[in-house]
């Protein structure tokens, strides 16, 4: 008897489940679509979305770039390739910045690498080209005039970094070098 | 005279109509199953996207055709061709609405069995040509699987034709004015569905072809236009399968103010959207809960409606 009950609970219970299946996917008839018809119209991308690579100016408009390096060795695809020259003041300064794109990855570390917040990535995307030499970008394909994520951001005035003419901490509105081997704020 | 222009017409018209719903029904799937995905589904080629089956069809036919040089190429060629004209030949006793309708054989209904019992001979023949082990175990699986469930796809039928006492199709239409079958035969009906769907191969029951597990299961080595035949004959099946559900149990072309023909074919892509609902929603089962299904319970479902309906209809 038992058995039978058995057979019976379960021939309900699955018929129950599959209408009830079969009702919720019809129910979708009237819903909303998730999809966002691309080339038609274009999805918003969030300010913090990883694509084409810019290079960005301080609100001076100079270029923020230090040609420290660390953007290179952080790259996992060893995309980013730079060169350190000095100008006449000592200031470091990349002669020339190339990133092959057809090689990077959009994984954003050259970003958090950067101690001067001069490599961004942007919400752009749309990058496609015909020919591969023409996804190798220079500087001054990468560099734009404006300061990106960051408006109020100089490194120079923030960090107290001796050039030659003054030292730490004494330029125009320079905040005084972070002592780090105190614990106090 | 004209009798005899009436039905060239009827055939051709029919022919046509049916290979080309056939091929609108790749189209009509796809945007359904995108609609309950909340996607669009093709919509770029003409509009609505309802010109994709030419797209498709112009793809098919660009297509190399292959035959793998350890296929047995007669065999390989003729499954494909089996599979088209065993379905369309099935259509041709349906009676879509009165004067329309190719034949009307007295046994109608038995026709129509035997030539979805052929059906099985394209996959077998398909796949063992293919010299493949996907295919190959799919056509094994077809075979017990189209076998299985013909056996209570012919036994759900027997309730009909007890009630109207006649094979022949057009005659069972008439029988309906009164009541379509559909009350008095419901579980009937439920079989039906479920043994046609087995029989179209299609999810949840499509484990002759299930893509995860056989790759295409046994056209696994058809391209091409080849391709192409096993796909709309799945398809021209699928159409099969409804139209018998509405000339069976849910009164053919019988209807209130619309034309017949209309009402036929109103009822008819209610159905094959019914399927491809269940396709959309359903998952696949085992294959040895398949064939427990089928044996253990439809087949004695399909027995208890057959005798209860005897006894029914004597007394």
């Amino acid at each position: 008897m038992s058995q039978i009950g058995r057979a019976v609970y379960l021939t309900w219970d699955y018929t129950w489940s599959t209408l009830r299946t079969l009702w919720d996917v019809a129910s979708h008839t009237f819903a909303k679509r998730d999809t966002v018809e691309y080339p038609d119209e274009m999805p918003y991308l969030a300010p913090r979305h990883r694509g084409r690579i810019v290079l960005t100016r301080d609100p001076e408009g100079n270029e923020r770039c230090v040609a420290c390096n660390l953007c290179a060795v952080a790259c996992p695809t060893d995309c980013i390739s730079l060169q350190k020259t000095e100008d006449e003041t000592g200031r470091w300064y990349p002669e020339y910045f190339r990133i092959n794109f057809s090689r990077c990855v959009y994984c954003g570390l050259c970003e958090e690498a950067c101690p001067t917040y001069a490599i961004q990535l942007t919400p752009d995307f749309e990058m496609a080209e015909y020919n591969r030499q023409n996804m190798v970008y220079e500087k001054e394909h990468l560099l734009i005039s404006g300061p990106g994520k960051y408006p109020d951001y100089s490194f120079y005035q923030v960090s107290g970094k001796a050039v030659s003419g003054r030292a730490k901490g004494e330029g125009l509105n320079e905040a005084k070098p972070v002592n780090v081997k105190s614990l106090l704020p | 005279m004209s009798s005899i222009t009436a039905n060239i017409l009827n055939v051709v018209g029919i022919l046509v109509f049916v290979v080309a719903s056939a091929a609108m029904l790749t189209w009509v799937e796809r945007r359904m199953l995108g609609i309950w995905q909340e996607r669009y589904g093709p919509n770029r080629v003409g509009p609505f996207g309802i010109l994709q089956v030419a797209a498709d069809m112009i793809k098919l036919l660009m297509k190399e055709d292959w035959v793998p040089p350890f296929a047995d190429r007669f065999v390989f060629v003729v499954a494909p061709t089996i599979a088209m004209f065993v379905v369309v030949a099935a259509y041709a006793v349906i009676p879509m609405a009165p004067g329309i309708g190719v034949i009307d054989l007295n046994i109608g209904l038995l026709f129509f069995l035997a030539m979805t019992s052929l059906s099985a001979y394209s996959v077998m023949f398909g796949a063992y040509a293919s010299d493949n082990k996907y295919a190959l175990l799919g056509g094994l699986r077809a075979a017990a699987q189209m076998l299985s469930y013909e056996v209570f796809l012919g036994l759900s039928l027997m309730g009909v034709v007890m009630l109207a006492g006649t094979f022949n199709l057009r005659e069972i239409v008439l029988a309906q004015q009164e009541q379509w079958f559909v009350i008095p035969q419901f579980l009937a009906m439920l079989l039906f569905f479920i043994a046609g769907i087995a029989e179209s191969h299609r999810t949840p029951f499509d484990l002759p072809e299930a893509e995860h597990e056989l790759t295409a299961g046994f056209h696994t080595e058809y391209s091409g236009m080849k391709f192409g035949m096993f796909f709309i004959g799945e398809y021209v099946s699928v159409l099969l399968t409804a139209s018998m559900m509405v000339v069976l149990f849910f009164g053919g072309w019988l209807g209130p103010v619309l034309p017949p023909l209309v009402w036929f074919l109103l009822k008819t892509s209610i159905l094959v959207l019914l399927m491809i609902l269940i396709r959309g929603a359903l998952p696949r089962p085992r294959y040895d809960q398949l064939m427990a299904f089928g044996w253990k319970v439809m087949l004695p479902l399909a027995m208890i409606n057959l005798v209860v309906t005897g006894v029914l209809v004597l007394v």
